[in-house]
Formats: structure tokens, C-alpha cells, sequence
């Protein structure tokens, strides 16, 4: 894979597109972007017919060892990789250790082994097992075995070291049998950058990182919620500082759009693509503006919201309340709200996605008091819709200038409600 | 000067008759649109087939749904309803549906309730209050969902009960029937459906037939079976109905959805019926396939990388193996959706196979072919099925 960057703004954001993804090499992907977030494959509550309503999806399916670690024997009998195995067509297939949704306990990772958590229980996984494994998904693109269990507040030093440690010893062991496979030519490897809050311990795990022959690097323990955003950003671009330019940067387990925009200033390029799923668990809709087309009448209207909504019962922006992954954030809508039992709005104007085209709030709202599946279906085409017209809009303001006013909008911006 | 002609809501043209057994297939014209019978019409409880969008369900070939009144009445209601353009707007569903009267939920469903001539008293179980679900209740909830067939609200009671009870439940229902025709606001847009009751005694099943034949409704369900009773009784009733139907109205049997169950009794000359099983049993993971039904989640379909019928064309079938699905099971709630998508396409893909043998006129062969699939042998053939099929002229080999 190649990065082509067409922006780099001073000491961060960068804008472009990276060619040359997937095996056959067919594929690309634009940068700032997320990745299509799926349990064994499937985006949760989707089958193909649903999921192919979503114009805009990402063209890297992003699967996860902790959902197929468990299917081993399966899939080595079948001998023909997990993309065929799961009926994945004309997608790249990106593999990923641990599901970014939940997270993971701490206190397992050993010198020689990492665990994963299956149905079944946790499996551990050696560097040689982890390698195993890989070859027999087959995918396009993984990331190196990491210890990345350094998320919890108050994880010492030396434990941390310990992770930067372990993370590069494995790395070299995978790379020796990555450069040796020939099941795994064409594939790419990024390295994992660890060093939980630790500023040297970061730089240290970047430098030495570099010096590896991987495509690129995943930014690993700086999930929402285990550290502040503000010290996540310098964080990141103590990191970058030590990367080469062309190679990509893919941020782990962080996802809300004030985070986002904030991680991109700092330099990353890919994000994992789980929130809109989270939002869905909870029965809400993304509704958040990310609108910067210039538009007189629209300025007037946001001041008027702003007033109106002050005194709802919301949190307030910006909030660290991330402790919760499962907390509703000030970016969604909560539809299980007795407000929105008789409103017959589409869930947020202009939306265009299948649920906005044919459904309204008060029907959204009816699936969600009476528990009915359907409500996650509707609700996940809602929220990467409007997730992935978020990243379209967040590469539109890179290319016009505008990321400070998108910064507004999705931060300070009242909500479509 | 001649009164105006009202365009009746529901229009049967029979387009084939088999002339060995009572089976028929017709053109079933409704306010939405018209549906081809024999039918199943899958059901679609609290506004949504569960996990399915309209969609998906128009793309299977679904022409008719049903949804229920008891639970839709209770939540969201039936003024919210109205202020969404009915249940086909607020669920946004363009074909026809079918509403149930409540009836058979008041009994089923609901520990407390009480009948008397006025109707069925409960208590709600969202906030306890007490509730008269009369058959104007019924009829007016009904209307606000606005349904293609709406059913008739009916004393229900249990197929295994015997006694009086039934005499009495087989009465009264007929006097709820006529109140139900008189409450009807909109019998230009909805068709009324009268239910056949009087349990798994003849006399009591004609004397109701008789009865309620003489009223003016546009459709005729066959009730109080599939309920638990033997097969054999089952059978009986059902066939007795159907012999003192008229022919120009479709017959409803509700309640029924096993393959066997349908073939057979479109034999006796059914032409509708609902369950709730393919689709509840999906979500378990139990697919329908000719040959019985295949538990997805079992062990054996770990490493099975068939689909689950290799001559299904759903989309489940297209896309994705036994083992796939299996796997998915542990990860995600779609590998019901798949599931579910499949059961439905087998059940209208079985009716349309049944209706196409009928306008062809090789039903009897098509039944013969059917059971030769479903059954490993001869001995397994339900004895009920075998004696139903032979009343209507079909021999089993």
C-alpha cells in the first residue's frame, strides 16, 4: 500500500488517499477514514441486503482474533480464508487483535503470550499461534501481536515499559515469520506503538518501531476513556514526530467526533469504525451537525438553538465523561425518549440513508420501547451513514480550509433535535 | 336510478381447481394489492416482522402480514396510529395487511381475563389497569390500524376444553360477529372476516357454520383449531368446515404453518394461514428446509460449509454456509435475520410451488412428491396426514 498525501497541515492533519490496498492491490482508501467495524465479519445486526442501503461504505472490512480465535479449526478446514468463509466479496479484510467495542481485562499478557476473549472464554495466543492463526484468515492486512493492557488509570511505569518491551519482541518474532510465509506475500503488517501515558515511553515504542519493516503503525492504549484527550493529542504527536511521513497511522478504540477531529490535527489517518455501533446499543442516533457549507440563514438558526436547548437535561459538551463507553455522548439523540413518541420527523433531516428515507422517530421509538430487533437494523444504517458523511466531511474541510468551523459545528453546535 | 356500486374491498377469482382434492388457487384482490393462494402470510406482531425491513420482505415476495391487535393497541395505541396514516404508514408497509381481533392474545397471553356477553376484561400488563376488550373495542382499534382484513373478535377457548363452555363460547361468538359487522366505520376499505368456532365437536361446528354463512362478510377463518388438539380431530374439523364454506370467499386457517400442515389442508380447500413458528423458530436457529428443519447452532454444522438448502435462491442461501452461520451465531444478533430470512422464503417458496401445481393440475403429485422429501420413509408419514390426503382422493405410495 502507498499513501498519497495531497495536504499536510503544519505538525499535523493530513489529507490523501491510500492506494494500492489489499492483496491484488485493487483497492484504496481516503484518508482521514474509518474502517467497517463487523463481529466474524458481519456488521452487527446487518445482512447483505441491509448493509448494501449504506452507499458510502469503507472498502476495509475490519474483523477482530477475539471473534475468530475460537473458529480456528473451522477455518483451517476450510482452508480458504475468512474473507470466502464469510461470504466477504470485493473488500479488503483488515485483522485486528481485540474488538475495539469492549475492552478488554488487564493482567494476562505474559513475555511470550497475549489472550483473546471468545465465546467461549480467553484463549492465549503466542506469537507462533498469533502468526498461525493469521495465515489461515488470510487477510489483506493485520496488526502486529501487542500488550496493550496499559489502559487502566494508574498502570505504573514499569508496567508500561514492560508493554513497549514486550510489544517490540513480539513484533520481530512476527515479522520473521511474516518475511519467511509465503501464504502471507502481499500481505501488509503494521507494527503497534504502546507507552500507555508515558511521553518518553511513547517516542521510545515509536523510534523503535520505525526502524521495522511494517507498512504503517497502530496507535494502541489510548482508547476512549483511558486517558485525557488532551494529553491522547500530545501523546500522538510525540509519536509522529518519530514516523516517516508516508506511512499511515490507525488510531485504536477511539471514536467520538470531537476525538476524532482532535486525532487528526494530531496526525492520524485511520480510525476504527465501532462508534456508530455503540450509539446503536444504546438506542440512539447520531444527530450531530457536520455541516460547513457556508449558508447565512443556518448561522442565525444555531444561535436560536443554542438558547432554546440550554436548559435541556443534556451533558454537556465536550464532557469527560468517557469512563462509560455505554454514557450517551452530546453527539446522538436518545429515541427512547417519551419526546419522540409521537414526532414524525425522519431521524435527522437530510440524511438520506434508508432509515431517514422510510421510517420516522416516532416508529424508531416504538421498536425501542417494545424491544423489537428491528430497532438495531434501522438504527446501525442510521449511524454509519451519518458517521461515514462525517469523514467525507471532515476530508472536505482539510481540503477547504474549514476544519476549525467543523471543529464548531460538531463541538460547539446544537443538536438537530 | 340505480344506487351506486361500492368497489367491494375484496375480490376472489378462483383461478384453478384441483379436480382431485378441495384445493384452490386464487387471485385474492385487496385494497394494496392482490395476493396469489394458497398463501402464508407471515406475522409481524408490534408493527415489524422481527428483524426485517419492508423491504427485505417485499423483495421475498410477501404480499400480505399480519399484525395484532392486542399488542398494537396496547403499544404505541391506536391514536397514534391514526395520526401516523395507519399501521401501513407507521410501519411503512405498501401491501396488505391482516389484523387478528385480540382474541386469541386474551387468553393466551393474559392471566386474569375474564369473559362476559359484553366482551373480554383484563387487566393491562404495562400498568395494571383493568380493560374491556368488547368486539366494538376490537372493531374501532381495528379501524384506527386501518388493515386490508380485519378478524372478527370471537370467544376463544382452548381446543382441549370440552363441555358446554365450548356450546356456549360457539354462540356467543356469532352474536359478537354481528356486532363486530355493525361497528365496522370503513367496510368500503376494510374486509371483515368471520371465524368459525365450536371446538372438535361436528354438530357445534355446523350449527356455527350455518349461522354465520348467512352473514355478510368477505371471508371465512376456520378458529379454535391449532391448539394442541390430536391431529386427528384437527383434520376432521378443518375438512368439515371447508365442506360448508361457499366457494367464492377464501377460507382462513389460522394458526398453521408446518410445511405438512399446509399441504394437507390446502388439500382440504384452505386458502390462507399464519404462524408465528418459521419466523420464531429462526431465531433459534432452526432453518426450514424440504426435508424437515436443521438446527444451525448444533455442533454438526460447525465445519458444514453447504448452505442450508443448496437449491435455495433467498439470500441467506446465496451468500452463506451452514458453518458461517453457525459461527455467526456466538457473534451477532443478524445470524437470526439470515435465519428468518430463509424460513419465510421457504414458506412463500412452498406455496408458490403448491399453487403452481394446482394451475398446472398436479397437485396430487406434487403432494406425493412433497412427502416422499419431507419423510426418510413411508412408516414416518403422520397417519393423520395420510388419512386426511386419502379423504380428499389422494393415495400415498
Amino acid at each position: 500500500m502507498k499513501l498519497e498525501l495531497s495536504r499536510v497541515i503544519q505538525g499535523g492533519a493530513r489529507l490523501g488517499v491510500l492506494q494500492g490496498v489489499g492483496r491484488t492491490g485493487q483497492h484504496s482508501l481516503k484518508v482521514p477514514g474509518c474502517l467497517l467495524y463487523t463481529h466474524f465479519g458481519t456488521v452487527p445486526h446487518l445482512t447483505q441486503d441491509t448493509l448494501q442501503t449504506v452507499n458510502n461504505l469503507p472498502s476495509v472490512t475490519q474483523v477482530t482474533l477475539s471473534n475468530i480465535a475460537e473458529h480456528q479449526e473451522v477455518l483451517e478446514e476450510f482452508k480458504e480464508g475468512f474473507k470466502t468463509f464469510a461470504g466477504l466479496h470485493n473488500t479488503v479484510l483488515y485483522c485486528s487483535l481485540h474488538d475495539p467495542a469492549t475492552r478488554s481485562p488487564t493482567g494476562y499478557a505474559t513475555n511470550k503470550t497475549v489472550s483473546v476473549w471468545g465465546s467461549g472464554g480467553r484463549i492465549e495466543l503466542t506469537a507462533s499461534k498469533f502468526m498461525a492463526l493469521l495465515k489461515t484468515v488470510k487477510p489483506d492486512w493485520y496488526q502486529s501481536m501487542a500488550d496493550g493492557e496499559t489502559w487502566q488509570t494508574n498502570t505504573s511505569r514499569k508496567r508500561i515499559r514492560k508493554s513497549v518491551d514486550r510489544t517490540l519482541a513480539y513484533l520481530d518474532e512476527c515479522l520473521l515469520v511474516h518475511q519467511k510465509s509465503q501464504d502471507l506475500d502481499g500481505v501488509e503488517l503494521f507494527g503497534v506503538v504502546e507507552g500507555g501515558d508515558v511521553m518518553e515511553e511513547r517516542v521510545r515504542s515509536a523510534r523503535e518501531t520505525a526502524k521495522r519493516p511494517v507498512a504503517g503503525f497502530c496507535f494502541d492504549g489510548l482508547q476512549t476513556g483511558s486517558v485525557d484527550p488532551a494529553l491522547r493529542t500530545q501523546l500522538i504527536t510525540s509519536m509522529t514526530k518519530e514516523l516517516p511521513e508516508d506511512k499511515p497511522r490507525l488510531l485504536q478504540g477511539v471514536g467520538r467526533p470531537d476525538e476524532v477531529l482532535a486525532c487528526v490535527e494530531a496526525g492520524v489517518d485511520l480510525f476504527e469504525g465501532f462508534f456508530p455501533f455503540q450509539v446503536t446499543e444504546r438506542g440512539c442516533a447520531l444527530c450531530f451537525n457536520y455541516d460547513v457549507s457556508p449558508d447565512p440563514e443556518r448561522a442565525v438558526l444555531e444561535l436560536n438553538e443554542e438558547k432554546h436547548s440550554a436548559g435541556d437535561n443534556v451533558q454537556p459538551k465536550g464532557d469527560l465523561n468517557c469512563e462509560d463507553q455505554t454514557q450517551m455522548t452530546s453527539f446522538e439523540m436518545n429515541l427512547k425518549d417519551k419526546r419522540y413518541q409521537d414526532d414524525f420527523k425522519s431521524l435527522v433531516e437530510g440524511c438520506g440513508c434508508y432509515c431517514c428515507k422510510n421510517h420516522q422517530r416516532a416508529y424508531l421509538h416504538h421498536l425501542l420501547v417494545t424491544n423489537e430487533l428491528l430497532a438495531g437494523v434501522l438504527l446501525m444504517i442510521h449511524n454509519m451513514t451519518h458517521y461515514q458523511n462525517f469523514f467525507s466531511a471532515v476530508r472536505e474541510a482539510l481540503a477547504t480550509d474549514k476544519i476549525n468551523l467543523l471543529k464548531k459545528r460538531v463541538n460547539g453546535e446544537a443538536r438537530n433535535t | 336510478m340505480a344506487a351506486a356500486v361500492e368497489p367491494s374491498p375484496l375480490t376472489l377469482r378462483i383461478v384453478a381447481e384441483c379436480p382431485v382434492t378441495k384445493a384452490r388457487a386464487c387471485d385474492l384482490t385487496l385494497p394494496h394489492c392482490t395476493v396469489n393462494t394458497p398463501v402464508f402470510m407471515p406475522v409481524g406482531t408490534q408493527g415489524t416482522l422481527k428483524g426485517i425491513t419492508v423491504d427485505q420482505l417485499e423483495s421475498l415476495g410477501c404480499q400480505i402480514c399480519l399484525g395484532n391487535t392486542y399488542h398494537l393497541g396496547m403499544r404505541p395505541g391506536p391514536d397514534l396510529i391514526v395520526k401516523a396514516n395507519g399501521l401501513h404508514g407507521f410501519m411503512n408497509w405498501k401491501r396488505n395487511l391482516l389484523t387478528d381481533s385480540g382474541g386469541f392474545q386474551m387468553v393466551s397471553l393474559v392471566e386474569l381475563s375474564e369473559v362476559t356477553e359484553e366482551g373480554v376484561n383484563f387487566k393491562s400488563p404495562y400498568d395494571g389497569k383493568e380493560i374491556l376488550l368488547s368486539p366494538e373495542k376490537s372493531i374501532s382499534i381495528q379501524n384506527s390500524l386501518g388493515s386490508d382484513i380485519m378478524m372478527q373478535l370471537d370467544d376463544v377457548v382452548s381446543s382441549t376444553v370440552k363441555g358446554p363452555r365450548v356450546e356456549e363460547a360457539m354462540h356467543r361468538s356469532i352474536r359478537w360477529l354481528d356486532r363486530c359487522i355493525a361497528a365496522n366505520k370503513n367496510p368500503d376499505k376494510q374486509n371483515l372476516f368471520a371465524i368459525i368456532q365450536g371446538g372438535l365437536d361436528a354438530e357445534l361446528r355446523k350449527a356455527c357454520l350455518k349461522e354465520m354463512t348467512q352473514r355478510d362478510v368477505s371471508g371465512f377463518a376456520i378458529g379454535g383449531l391449532s391448539g394442541g388438539e390430536e391431529k386427528n380431530d384437527f383434520w376432521r374439523m378443518v375438512t368439515l368446515s371447508t365442506d360448508h364454506l361457499p366457494q367464492e370467499k377464501p377460507r382462513y386457517l389460522m394458526g398453521v404453518g408446518y410445511a405438512v400442515d399446509l399441504v394437507v389442508c390446502v388439500a382440504l380447500g384452505c386458502d390462507m394461514f399464519d404462524c408465528v413458528f418459521p419466523t420464531r423458530t429462526a431465531r433459534f436457529g432452526s432453518a426450514l428446509v424440504p426435508w424437515g428443519s436443521l438446527q444451525v447452532k448444533q455442533k454438526q454444522y460447525a465445519k458444514d460449509f453447504l448452505p442450508i438448502d443448496p437449491d435455495c435462491h433467498c439470500p441467506t442461501c446465496k451468500r452463506h454456509s451452514r458453518a458461517y452461520l453457525h459461527a455467526l451465531f456466538k457473534s451477532d444478533t443478524a445470524a437470526m435475520h439470515h435465519v428468518t430470512v430463509h424460513n419465510i422464503a421457504y414458506q412463500l417458496s412452498l406455496m408458490r410451488s403448491v399453487r403452481q401445481s394446482i394451475v398446472e393440475g398436479r397437485f396430487p403429485e406434487f403432494i406425493r412428491a412433497f412427502m416422499k422429501r419431507m419423510f426418510p420413509s413411508r412408516d414416518d408419514y403422520p397417519g393423520w396426514a395420510v388419512d386426511a390426503l386419502a379423504s380428499v382422493n389422494v393415495t400415498l405410495d
